[in-house]
């Protein structure tokens, strides 16, 4: 059991050749595209599904930064279509990989701290201090405020790693718990059925708003830097 | 009697079973005859059951059902240790 519990997070490789590369390619083969005005309806449906995301997060920014539309529409769709398809029974979420996630996380962050550093260099150093802080405080603050800075990648990266690695691991544990409550007690395996069916309602729903949430920090990191 | 349409062109249900290994050996297995094969594989799968008037849910869960088909096969080592057997 113990051995088992870990084996569904490691690399699928077959004979030595990575499918990983496949497994993280699978999501775009559920996004068509079409030229057409009007569309068939999985692609109608995707197209405004998009349109509201992208009105609802890109709103808040100026020109310079609706720019990253694309960049982070597509963050938005991979993250949370690949979390979703790692519900599936058998699946491999590549999101449960740290090294994505850091992969992620990094160059973004990097780039809109750089592209504040080189746009706006003065309105980009005074946020290393709130506005109104008394006198004294402010070499602590100053060091308080850049560790946060230089954390936040770190914290995208490890936020979306660690609820969906939780998740499925509290899943494998429930389930595996179930079934060996089956033979013992029926009651006891029906209460902890019940909290498998709420724990995969609350995974769902985790898999779209870790999508959302490390889209949205990025987006306020891009705020912050434009 | 000699066929009349050239091998190359039958499709495999019109091959007969003596011709099989000289059809497949005539078929493109360059990388791009390859690419050519998923594209077309893709596609005919894309205009019968996604790209229509009134798509169902049919067309993306078939997909669905395959790729979980496709990871229950990849994992199949691992799991076949917990058969519930009495000796493994």
């Amino acid at each position: 059991m113990n051995e088992n519990l870990f084996t569904s997070f490691t690399t699928p490789v077959i004979l030595g050749l990575p499918l990983v590369t496949l497994i993280v390619l699978f999501p775009s083969l559920l996004f068509p595209t079409s030229n057409r005005l009007v569309s068939n309806r999985f692609v109608t449906l995707q197209q405004w599904m998009l349109q509201l995301v992208s009105k609802q997060m890109m709103s808040i920014h100026n020109s310079k930064g609706q720019t990253w539309t694309l960049m982070l529409m597509s963050l938005i769709l991979f993250i949370g279509s690949t979390n979703l398809l790692g519900l599936l029974p058998h699946s491999f979420t590549p999101t449960t990989q740290l090294s994505m996630n850091l992969g992620m996380a990094i160059p973004l962050w990097t780039g809109a701290v750089i592209t504040g550093f080189r746009n706006k260099t003065k309105a980009s150093l005074a946020h290393f201090l709130p506005q109104g802080t008394p006198t004294p405080l402010i070499p602590m603050l100053v060091i308080i405020e850049t560790i946060s800075l230089f954390i936040q990648p770190m914290a995208l990266a490890v936020r979306l790693t660690a609820n969906i690695t939780a998740g499925h691991l509290l899943i494998h544990l429930i389930g595996g718990a179930t079934l060996a409550l089956m033979s013992i007690s029926t009651t006891t395996a029906l209460i902890t059925f019940t909290i498998l069916i709420l724990l995969t309602i609350l995974e769902f729903a985790v898999a779209m708003i870790q999508a959302y949430v490390f889209t949205l920090l990025v987006s306020l990191y891009l705020h912050d830097n434009t | 009697m000699a066929s009349v349409v050239p091998l190359k062109e039958k499709k495999l249900l019109e091959v007969k079973l003596g011709e099989l290994p000289s059809w497949i050996l005539m078929r493109d297995f360059t990388p791009s005859g390859i690419a050519g094969a998923f594209q077309r594989g893709y596609y005919r799968y894309y205009n019968k059951y996604v790209n229509v008037k009134k798509g169902s849910i049919a067309g993306l869960s078939m997909v669905l059902a395959a790729y979980v088909f496709l990871n229950y096969c990849r994992s199949y080592k691992e799991l076949k240790h917990e058969r519930l057997r009495k000796y493994h």
